[in-house]
């Protein structure tokens, strides 16, 4: 299995390999590491890397893994940008969990994976199945094709384009995971937390701009301009507005509602419009995954229970059933975690003191658990090889 | 990869020997059309058999990476296959009557396998052969008869287990939701099937499926996809084992056809040209300027302009453009003539007696070892005797600078534009019998696409010639007879 090292000094480290967990202990404690990757497992140690004719060494087994990086969201999220995650812009990770781990489990059946918060950044998602271990990069790919639904870089406005170019029903992957944005988190994150199209530059201009209807879209600038400009005249009564009215988004939003309504049913603008308001939700909330992380084996990722070098912060595993409740500023950092070793070892009741103790020991065993359904599942399978070959008694 | 034994039959002299029976041991029996290669051959065949099964196979494989080069429709490009299939590797559906299903299937079955050999040594000939062979499956696939195909497909176990009509109806608004809105009138007729994703990973990924648990519910008319992905996976596998194991294949005797097969993709394919076509006129040393003009295929033009330019050649391009004038028809008094003509202005009778003449019989066989040298071929030009300084035979689409290039196509045949600019375009990417063939097609109103004729493309340059010479005559012989037809009907007064 490959390691890689970020040292104090930024140098990085990559094609490292241990004989055993021991080894693997003593030589991650000694020196002192900033960033600390796993990568795939190999077809022989990579440390023996430089000896071996180039190209010999090829990955065999590596667990399918996603990393959602929230600055992929800054262009939309309004509390936060660049590195840093609040509990408001939570919501879009929760958003991204929800989706993800519906649908590897439901489509493709994976059942061992666990969510590990990335502090700072989003999340990561490991899956170890034994076939998700022995995917190749082309079936890596082919995943990323299904699942992927948000393309394009900041000159590309219209960032959902599913349907092959015409306003046909989306496939019914996308229309469950349609089904669970619109319903738990597209009014409450996008239209009332971040209330994303309060002000017209990339809020409310970039939602005209989805809109394919001409009529439609010039009836709904020319009242939201209107509307900007009282507001500008009303700026001493801000404080007022935000407390009594609906958020501006969620009246917006009402606004395109009943302009696509007043569409007759059944024709293609009416169509047209209903696929454009679907395509926005999955705009705005449906994950946003770094591609090229989860289709190559070779590519590293961070290790679960890492320290972030800048706020001590310890990333965690994350419970996707309960992911909404999670909140960044509450995940243990290493000198809390001192802070209550310390605490406790005032009182001589305990003369070992460990994890158990502390605020980790929740996700400790979290991390135990889905090590244990590996290890099981990895005793059955042999189980299931050896029963057939062992048929004497 | 299996053993495949060749063994050498009693050679003749001449390579008209009639094919010696080989005592098979094992008589393979195809039951159907289409094969997936998954089993090699155990039977034996001849070193010949082994070299020109394979040189058949490879004329279509090349003629078909040539199609991908000049863009050619799906549609062309199986018009084209089939005819050239039906010229050098027939496969009749079991339909057909009168036919040696077996023989026609163990040759198809053995070219393929030679060809693995020759094209698994390197990255890009395996890719190059696998989409090649790909296109070839499915051209076949799709001329297959329809019940045949299912049956051979029931013949192999893909995995595939058929969707019963409860779980259809289950699925139903899934599936139908999956469905191009063309095909949703046969959804109530169409069959289902269940695979595990990893074989149908293109259909995943373009969404064009139902996922349950990593089962995939795929509709019939996405069979072929499937089982096409199978073909090439397979193959890949089979390829890079063969690669591997190849180090250890210790025969020299098939060595050097292995050889001359794997370069079958970028020179084309030869042909054998040993004697002018019998009933063909014959041709007298003051037509050549003439027919030079009309008939000859860029390298030939150039020998014969440098020859009259400087009034000699040097030995290679005297060899190269004496022989290939002896299969146009230059009889050997024709070709003392002409050569000793075309030396005069530098060469006196007495030295050309002396130094050139000898020579000019010897290709000819007629002295020394009297051996009947055949024209070469494009291949045999791009590839051996290349030119040094001051010489100006072999394949100018090869051996010329880009400039030089561009210069003799506009002065030869006042090539400009987007014609040069598309011929200049298969030299570059080296298919430099693309380029001749282009050329030919746009200097003798040919339509692209159609070669020397069923899109055949040039690789000898007395192919080119000939075709050349038939298209004139067939186009004065339609003149004439109009003419003639004119002339009755001004006759018939009545």
């Amino acid at each position: 299995r490959e390691f890689a090292y970020t040292l104090q000094n930024d140098a990085h480290l990559r094609y490292l390999s241990f004989n055993d967990a021991d080894e693997l202990k003593e030589q991650v404690i000694k020196p002192v590491l900033q960033q600390f990757e796993v990568g795939a497992i190999y077809n022989a140690n990579p440390r023996d890397k430089k000896a071996l004719p180039p190209g010999r060494l090829q990955p065999t087994r590596r667990e399918f893994v996603f990393d959602i990086d929230m600055t992929d969201y800054d262009s939309i999220r309004q509390c936060c940008s660049g590195g840093a995650v609040c509990k408001r812009c939570w919501g879009f990770v929760a958003a991204a969990v929800a989706v993800l781990d519906r649908s590897l489990r439901r489509d493709f059946g994976f059942s061992l994976l666990v969510w590990v918060y990335s502090d700072r950044r989003g999340i990561h998602c490991w899956v170890s199945d034994e076939s998700a271990m022995q995917l190749t990069d082309d079936q890596r790919r082919a995943i990323m094709g299904w699942l992927e639904v948000i393309k394009g870089g900041k000159e590309m406005v219209k960032k959902v384009n599913v349907r092959g170019g015409r306003p046909l029903p989306l496939p019914p992957a996308l229309e469950e995971a349609l089904g669970i944005l619109s319903s738990e988190f597209f009014i409450p994150l996008i239209l009332q937390d971040q209330d994303v199209f309060r002000k017209r530059k990339e809020g409310w201009d970039v939602l005209l701009d989805l809109i394919p209807d001409k009529e439609v879209r010039g009836r709904l600038e020319s009242k939201w301009a209107a509307q900007a400009e009282m507001e500008m005249e009303d700026d001493d009564d801000e404080e007022e507005t935000q407390t009594n009215e609906v958020r501006k988004s969620e009246k917006k939003w009402e606004d395109l509602k009943k302009e696509i309504k007043s569409v007759p049913k059944g024709t293609p603008r009416r169509q047209a419009l209903t696929a454009a308001m679907e395509d926005i939700v999955l705009q705005y909330t449906y994950p946003r995954i770094d591609a090229e992380v989860s289709k190559h084996r070779n590519h590293l990722l961070k290790a679960p229970f890492c320290i972030h070098p800048g706020t001590g912060r310890v990333c965690v595993p994350v419970d996707p059933l309960r992911v909404n409740e999670f909140d960044p500023a509450k995940v243990p950092s290493v000198g809390q975690l001192l802070g209550e070793l310390d605490a406790l070892a005032g009182s001589a009741e305990v003369d070992e003191l460990g994890w158990e103790q502390t605020s980790l020991k929740p996700y400790v065993e979290m991390m135990e658990e889905h090590n244990r359904r590996i290890l099981q599942a990895s005793r059955e399978r042999k189980m299931m090889s050896e029963g057939r070959k062992d048929m004497s008694w | 990869m299996a053993a495949l034994t060749a063994r050498r039959a009693p050679v003749a002299s001449t390579s008209r020997a009639p094919i010696v029976q080989v005592e098979n041991h094992f008589q393979p029996h195809y039951p159907h059309r289409l094969n997936f290669y998954d089993k090699a051959p155990h039977f034996d065949v001849t070193l010949e058999q082994f070299e020109s099964y394979a040189l058949n196979r490879l004329r279509i494989l090349a003629e078909i990476e040539s199609s991908f080069m000049r863009n050619r429709s799906h549609d062309d490009l199986r018009t084209i296959i089939n005819t050239q299939q039906k010229k050098y590797l027939p496969l009749n559906s079991n339909t057909a009557v009168n036919i040696d299903h077996d023989e026609e299937r163990k040759r198809d079955h053995v070219s393929h396998f030679v060809l693995r050999l020759a094209f698994c040594r390197s990255e890009e000939l395996r890719r190059r052969f696998i989409k090649a062979e790909g296109t070839l499956f499915k051209v076949r696939w799709e001329t297959d008869d329809s019940k045949e195909r299912v049956e051979w497909l029931r013949s192999r176990d893909f995995g595939w287990i058929e969707v019963s009509e409860q779980e259809k109806s289950e699925l139903e608004p899934l599936l139908k939701a999956c469905t191009p809105p063309a095909f949703l009138k046969n959804f109530e007729s169409e069959r289902y099937y269940k695979v595990p994703w990893t074989r149908v990973p293109d259909l995943v990924e373009k969404r064009r499926a139902v996922l349950r648990a990593g089962t995939a519910y795929v509709a019939g008319r996405e069979q072929f996809s499937i089982v096409f992905q199978q073909f090439q996976a397979d193959l890949e596998k089979a390829l890079e084992m063969t690669a591997r194991a190849l180090p250890r294949l210790d025969e020299d005797r098939l060595t050097p056809i292995l050889d001359h097969l794997a370069q079958g993709f970028t020179l084309g394919i030869s042909s054998e040209y040993s004697s002018a076509p019998e009933n063909g006129e014959s041709i007298t040393a003051d037509m050549i300027d003439d027919l030079a003009r009309k008939h000859f295929p860029l390298c030939m033009r150039m020998l014969h302009s440098n020859l009259r330019e400087d009034s000699h050649l040097k030995h290679q391009g005297r060899l190269q453009y004496g022989l290939f004038l002896k299969i146009i028809g230059l009889s050997i008094e024709e070709a003392l003539a002409f050569w000793k003509q075309a030396f005069s202005k530098k060469i006196n009778d007495e030295k050309f007696r002396k130094e050139y003449e000898y020579n000019i019989k010897h290709s000819y066989g007629l002295v020394g070892k009297m051996a009947n040298y055949p024209a070469r071929s494009c291949q045999t030009i791009l590839t051996t005797f290349l030119p040094g300084t001051n010489e100006s035979h072999g394949c100018p689409y090869r051996q010329y600078s880009e400039d030089n290039l561009r210069t003799a196509l506009q002065k030869t045949w006042g090539m400009s534009g987007q014609d040069l600019q598309e011929v200049m375009g298969s030299v570059k990417t080296q298919h430099f019998h693309v380029a001749c063939t282009r050329v030919f097609e746009l200097t003798h109103g040919v339509k692209k696409g159609e070669g020397l004729g069923g899109g055949e493309s040039v690789n000898h340059p007395n192919a080119y010639a000939q075709k050349s010479r038939e298209m004139e005559k067939a186009k004065s012989e339609a003149v004439a007879s109009a003419v003639r037809s004119g002339g009755d009907d001004a006759m018939n007064i009545d």
